[in-house]
């Protein structure tokens, strides 16, 4: 059996329902213990207005004692027990017999002793009315008299009710229509949460192009709203890459593999001699090695473009990374009709070495391969690292026939070869990894025109001169 | 004619193979016995370090990835033993960090899987203390071509051979592991301290030049080419 519904203890376990009970019970106690406050203090302040009330008859009636006698203060009281709302009066004499008094139902032993203190009384023309509580004084005349004055106090808790009543009416108040307006406040709240779950299980389901709503009012769910779709337009755009990829993957690693299985079936239908058998075995090497080299490069992108690699970052000199991989490749351009020059400014970036090295060997690499001048002269590499305000530019031109304009955006992507270099080796990986890296470190790609050949531009932010300050 | 080529026949090691997959170590042990090589093999991490610890082995070939103990904490607790023995780590993580936990757990060289057996037995043979020339040792000669470490100096037949700071280091590489096959990447990573994949034959083309300078004129060649594999440094032919 379910007594409170269902939506209501949803609402119930909201961040904002927990929060408005916390805060209610707060304020509650808080009031509680102002309105016991009040109500003691105002008590304590009727009880002094009652002393001093009663021991200032006390005074008066003693000394009507003193002036005239005890006629005279027999008929003062008689006088005074005649008002509406009087005090309680009691006079004896030294054998206790009653001379004066409006008052029946005393202690006995009361009159015993001079002083002030609490006592029950009845009113003697209302005999079987409940007892009342009251405050006296009994103070004791010459000759053996002995005067009580009292005030009734009862009235004092009447006064604590009408304090206390109203308060404890307000409170309650307070606390109903809080709840009334938290739930109404909640609920908005939940309403807008409710909103973005279901988005979100949209987007869940497959739906990558789902947006939560943004209603522009600027608050805290329209931040997390805005964040959330920053967050949801990075993963829809990895989500295409690595579609992407895969069919990639599925195209340039599936056709040099079925290359492999040809060239193996083939070998094993026709060779004849060993020397074949080598021959083909040989081939096969070659070609997984190919097959692994490309593994390689696509881990290696996919690493770089996840960003993992910024937690290994340090300070890297790109001067001396140029002047190496300048060094490693000269001898290859030599051989392949390419001079390699290097100019280097000292820049250091922060990044990884390895990585950064291995774009610079890319794009020299690329260069010896494409960088040769069309009418067969000798051509030139030229490396050049700078610095430019808070970049590192790191270029790499070369004489060749260049990349049209259309092609330049292309060449980045994943086992994008142009026409003129397919029948050259090569994965199509290299200018991928370069983009990768450059995003990796916060930098950016382009690509020129060096009139004639290419111009690949690297932009990094340069880490600030040493010892220059 | 044999399928693989090895160093110096001399020279034989006492190797450990700690390899949870079958049919990769009985490939592996079947390669480096051919090669002359004594392997002995532990399916599990524990195993392999308890065989480690009372074997003498003269190098340890560790895969990464083991069942009941994972390689790299079977080579830190041999270090921290204090066994010396050097350790090649072999394994599918191949990226540069990888490679950096591999070495700081207390590996000698890192290995990443595929690779070919002409790689991982270079690199073996290069780790043991038996083939090669002490590292302390500052005059490096092989036949009449002499090295001098100390004096940057490089002579063959007694005459000076100029040669360009890069390929003193290399022609120092070689001759320090003079007789035993030196591959390619090795000689990336040992001479210009790189673990990229150079994609072209850059490194042909600088030992090329330095053999140019070094053999040039003498009838017996110092720089030999392993076929499939690499280079090395020896007198005369094989």
């Amino acid at each position: 059996m379910r007594v409170i519904p269902r939506g209501v203890t949803r609402l119930m376990r909201t961040t904002a329902f927990k929060l408005l009970a916390v805060y209610l019970l707060v304020f509650a106690v808080f009031s509680l213990s102002m309105i016991a406050y009040v109500a003691w203090h105002t008590r304590q302040l009727i009880e002094a207005q009652v002393a001093e009330n009663v021991s200032g008859e006390v005074r008066f009636l003693a000394e009507q004692y003193r002036l005239g006698g005890i006629q005279r203060l027999v008929f003062a009281i008689d006088r005074r027990t005649r008002r509406p709302g009087s005090s309680i009066y009691l006079l004896t004499n030294f054998n206790g017999d009653v001379l004066a008094s409006n008052v029946s139902d005393l202690p006995l032993g009361l009159l015993d002793a001079a002083g002030t203190r609490f006592t029950f009384y009845r009113r003697s023309e209302e005999t079987g009315a409940k007892e009342n509580l009251a405050f006296v004084e009994v103070f004791m005349l010459p000759g053996g008299y002995r005067l009580l004055v009292g005030r009734d106090v009862e009235e004092r808790d009447t006064v604590r009710q009408m304090v206390v009543r109203p308060a404890q009416g307000a409170l309650l108040m307070i606390l109903i229509l809080g709840l009334i307006g938290g739930f109404f406040v909640t609920r908005r709240v939940l309403k807008r949460i409710d909103s973005m779950t279901a988005t979100s299980e949209e987007i869940m389901a497959g739906n990558l192009s789902g947006r939560l709503t943004v209603d522009g009012t600027d608050d805290e769910f329209d931040r997390l709203a805005h964040s959330l779709n920053a967050m949801l337009e990075r993963i829809e755009a990895l989500m295409v890459g690595l579609k992407e990829v895969s069919d990639n993957i599925a195209h340039d690693l599936k056709t040099p593999l079925t290359r492999l299985r040809n060239r193996a079936e083939e070998a094993l239908r026709h060779a004849s001699s060993e020397a074949q058998y080598r021959a083909a075995l040989e081939t096969t090497i070659e070609e997984s090695d190919s097959l692994i080299r490309t593994f390689n490069a696509l881990l290696m992108i996919a690493r770089a473009e996840a960003g993992q690699a910024r937690d290994n970052m340090v300070s890297v000199d790109l001067s001396a990374i140029a002047q190496n991989v300048a060094e490693l490749y000269e001898p290859l351009a030599d051989d392949q009709g390419l001079d390699l020059t290097v100019e280097a400014e000292p820049v250091s970036v922060h990044g990884v070495r390895e990585l950064l090295a291995q774009v610079l060997a890319n794009l020299v690499d690329n260069a010896i391969k494409y960088g040769r001048p069309a009418d067969g002269s000798r051509g030139h590499i030229r490396i050049r690292l700078r610095r430019e305000g808070s970049e590192a530019v790191l270029e790499v031109s070369d004489g060749g026939e260049g990349i049209a304009e259309k092609d330049r955006e292309r060449v980045v992507e994943r086992f994008v070869r142009l026409d003129a270099s397919r029948s050259r080796p090569g994965s199509g990986l290299g200018l991928s990894l370069v983009a990768a890296v450059a995003r990796l470190h916060g930098g950016s790609l382009a690509f020129s025109d060096a009139a004639p050949g290419l111009r690949v531009t690297l932009r990094l932010p340069a880490l600030a001169a040493e010892g220059l300050a | 004619m044999t399928l693989i080529q090895t160093s110096d026949d001399s020279f034989a090691m006492r190797l450990l193979l700690i390899e949870d997959d079958r049919d990769a170590a009985d490939y592996l042990r079947k390669a480096f016995r051919e090669a002359g090589h004594v392997v002995d093999h532990a399916g599990d991490g524990e195993e392999g370090l308890a065989l480690a610890l009372d074997g003498h082995y003269d190098v340890l070939v560790v895969d990464r990835m083991l069942p009941r103990r994972d390689g790299l904490s079977v080579v830190s607790e041999l270090r921290q033993r204090g066994e010396a023995t050097p350790v090649l780590i072999l394994s599918a993580l191949g990226q540069v960090d990888d490679r950096v936990v591999g070495l700081r757990a207390g590996g000698d060289d890192y290995l990443p899987k595929p690779y070919a057996f002409t790689e991982l037995l270079a690199r073996v043979e290069a780790l043991s203390r038996r083939g090669g020339v002490p590292a302390s040792e500052t005059v490096y000669r092989v036949g009449d071509l002499e090295l001098d470490r100390l004096a940057h100096r490089v002579s063959r037949a007694g005459k000076d051979v100029p040669l360009q700071p890069r390929e003193f280091r290399l022609l120092e590489y070689l001759m320090r592991h003079a007789g035993q096959v030196v591959t390619r990447t090795m000689l990336l990573e040992n001479v210009w301290d790189y673990h990229f994949d150079p994609q072209t034959n850059v490194i042909d083309v600088h030992v090329s030049r330095l053999r140019s300078k070094i053999d040039k004129g003498f009838d017996v060649p110092m720089i030999h080419t392993v076929r499939g594999a690499g280079y090395m440094v020896r007198e005369g032919l094989r």
